[in-house]
């Protein structure tokens, strides 16, 4: 059985800082890290083969530049058989849409595959849209939210989390799950791992080694455009409710949250 | 540019669970209708209502603001599936036509958008915080709320494009999104921020049953049930509201105060340390550097005065109100609303007038 996950290399978010003169983001000195829910992506796919080591392969598949290979060598420290970096200029700044053209040519140009796995939402974009699409892009049945999942034969039943509970759903594969925290507990790498990654060969492949029609990828094909970005005025001063009984000071504060739609 | 003439109208996903519109779907509906009023001509709002003997829903729809209801009603639409929801929507939007299409960002809608975004390629904005179709609405937005700066917006430009608003990068940073080369525009927005127009059952509109031409075969999943769970927070990191008490609650008794306080708006109790080593309360529930780091929409911080350590852990709530006998203590300068008094008199009569609302 063939696994793909995708994978997505992403700032740090806990880490990140705004320059308030311009709104921008300060990258310089924010780790990059594996999206975290990707890192539960690589997990399902790794207990899967896990279970049949001899037969399962797994393939971790990212969009990004060069430096992108770092976080491949961690997936492969974590098990991953293989690894894929997609990398051109003609793939920047592609929107959801055009990632997902670039990453479902990549998929079809690795092959055959049963299962392929993406986070629900990566830390930086937020998303949660890629996953859905590369699965419309293959044509492929797609469960989202994904907390728990056993294979039997060529059937999943998976369990997709809802606001207020889940729903226990049968998929036949080839298909797409995006998964989420609940799922599993991440494993750390390996010190075997950590040395085979070193020699690890990471396939580099450009718009032209998947086939993928430039018109569909990067920035210019993108439909949605980043039209401003800026920052949120610092709060101002609250509220003080300070006269009149407490019956009255809660009159106040409870009106003024709901004029606010905050309750 | 491209000729769009063709689109008009709001769509709205009015999604239903167990045959209840969602509230995010009345919220559409009053957004819905707010953009519409702002669009070229007679636009309208209209709501789209999927699933199987749906037809109680439309009157509640009109009622919401819809001036056309669309109904799919078909035994494969009865429980929500990716496969069978987008394909039905997508065809319909191929047809209609509508200019704007949005959905709830509930876990059926940033299922189902994505998909039917990508079969019509055209662009999806994520989450949205806020819609505009007048710039000079937006810039007014933008002017009071935001650091951005409106070089290049024109207070005169009376083009309506639609300005898709959202928070990105763990809500750091915010980014206006349009979709200037297709059709339609599409977003999902975040339940619980828009505004819903006043309930008014005497408002009555066109409803449009929409033949649904459906397969057993065109769903590839099958649902085999659908498990609602009571909701229970289990962990204080999760909770929409947090009722915090310190040291000013004063005794293990004012914590019992704390839990019904809680249980009536629907959060969870939290405290200050100086409440735990008073042993009032389980460390569990601490907030702050040595505790948990909360963001919840609502933090009541009842008797707790704000040092630093306490402040590391809950200042990034969306929404602070502090309870405090002391105006001057720092929790009450860094909350929204600033109740001063005492709490023993205050959380009784918030608890009754909640319950009354
Ligand atoms: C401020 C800002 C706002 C944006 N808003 C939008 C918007 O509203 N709509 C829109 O279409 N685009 C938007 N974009 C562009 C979008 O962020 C990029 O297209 C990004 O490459 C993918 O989106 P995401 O990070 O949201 O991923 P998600 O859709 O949240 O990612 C879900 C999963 O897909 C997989 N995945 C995603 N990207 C990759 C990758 N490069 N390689 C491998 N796997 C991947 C991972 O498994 C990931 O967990 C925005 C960009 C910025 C900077
Ligand atoms: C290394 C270190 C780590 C720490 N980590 C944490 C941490 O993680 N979390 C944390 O909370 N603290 C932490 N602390 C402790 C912190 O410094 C404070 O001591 C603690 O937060 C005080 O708790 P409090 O606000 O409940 O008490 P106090 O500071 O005593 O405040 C009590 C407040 O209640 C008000 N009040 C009294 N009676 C009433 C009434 N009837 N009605 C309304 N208001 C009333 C008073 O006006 C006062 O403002 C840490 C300290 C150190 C040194």
């Amino acid at each position: 059985m063939r696994i793909i996950v995708c994978v997505k290399q992403v700032p740090d978010t806990n880490e990140i800082k705004i320059n308030p003169e311009t709104g921008t983001l300060i990258r310089d000195g924010v780790p990059s890290i594996l999206n975290p829910d990707d890192a539960n992506a690589l997990e399902a796919a790794l207990a899967i083969k896990d279970s049949c080591p001899d037969t399962t392969t797994v393939t971790a598949i990212t969009m990004g530049p060069p430096q992108a290979k770092e976080m491949l060598k961690d997936c492969i420290a974590m098990g991953a058989d293989e690894a894929i970096l997609l990398s051109d200029r003609a793939l920047g700044g592609s929107d959801t849409w055009a990632t997902s053209n670039a990453l479902a040519s990549g998929i079809k140009q690795i092959g055959s595959y049963d299962l392929i796995f993406a986070g629900r939402q990566a830390i930086d974009g937020d998303t949660a849209q890629v996953g859905p699409q590369i699965a419309e892009k293959l044509n492929l049945p797609q469960v989202t939210y994904v907390r728990s999942l056993k294979l039997n034969d060529d059937c999943l039943t998976v369990e997709r989390a809802l606001e207020n509970g889940y729903e226990i759903i049968d998929v036949k594969m080839p298909c797409l799950l995006t998964t989420i925290k609940e799922l599993n507990t991440p494993r750390y790498k390996t010190v075997q791992g950590i040395m085979d990654s070193e020699s690890a060969d990471i396939s580099v492949w450009n718009a032209d080694d998947i086939g993928v029609d430039k018109h569909t990828v990067g920035l210019k094909a993108s439909p949605t455009n980043v039209f401003k970005s800026f920052t949120p005025k610092p709060k101002g001063a609250g509220v003080y409710v300070s006269g009149g009984s407490p019956k009255e000071k809660v009159q106040i504060l409870l009106s003024a949250l709901e004029e606010k739609h905050v309750i | 540019m491209k000729d769009f003439q063709d689109y008009k109208n709001v769509w709205i996903f009015a999604e239903q669970r167990d045959l209840e519109l969602m509230g995010v779907a009345k919220e559409l509906l009053g957004e819905g209708y707010r953009l519409s009023r702002g669009l070229s001509g007679d636009s309208k709002v209209c709501a789209v209502i999927m699933g199987y003997g749906v037809s109680n829903l439309i009157d509640e729809a009109y009622a919401y603001g819809a001036d056309i209801v669309y109904t799919m009603d078909h035994p494969l639409l009865k429980n929500y599936t990716t496969d069978a929801y987008a394909k039905v929507l997508s065809e319909a939007i191929k047809s209609y036509k509508p200019e704007i299409v949005l959905f709830g960002a509930t876990h059926i809608g940033r299922d189902l958008a994505p998909r039917v975004a990508a079969r019509l390629n055209t662009g999806l904005t994520a989450d949205c915080t806020r819609l505009d179709v007048n710039t000079s609405d937006y810039m007014d937005y933008l002017e009071k709320n935001t650091t951005a700066s409106l070089n290049g917006l024109d207070r005169n430009d009376t083009s309506t494009m639609l300005k898709q608003t959202r928070p990105a990068f763990g809500g750091n940073l915010m980014a206006t999104i349009i979709t200037p080369n297709s059709r339609p525009q599409m977003s999902t927005v975040r339940p619980g921020v828009m505004a819903k127009l006043e309930r008014d059952d005497s408002h009555k509109g066109i409803h449009i049953n929409v033949a649904v031409n459906l397969e057993d075969d065109d769903i590839r999943v099958k649902v085999r049930d659908v498990i609602i769970e009571a909701k229970k927070i289990v962990s204080l990191t999760d909770a929409k509201i947090i009722c915090s008490g310190g040291r000013g609650v004063g005794s293990k008794e004012g914590f019992k105060l704390m839990e019904e306080f809680a249980e009536t708006v629907g959060g969870m109790v939290g405290a200050s340390r100086g409440a735990v080593d008073s042993g009032w309360i389980d460390q569990s529930r601490q907030v702050g550097q040595t505790g948990t780091t909360v963001k919840p929409k609502i933090y009541f911080a009842c008797g707790i005065s704000g040092a630093i350590q306490h402040l590391a852990g809950m200042q990034e709530s969306d929404i602070i109100i502090a309870i405090n006998k002391d105006p001057d203590c720092p929790m009450m300068k860094i909350a929204d609303y600033a109740l001063e008094g005492d709490l023993k008199q205050v959380i009784p009569e918030i608890i009754e007038q909640w319950k009354s609302n």
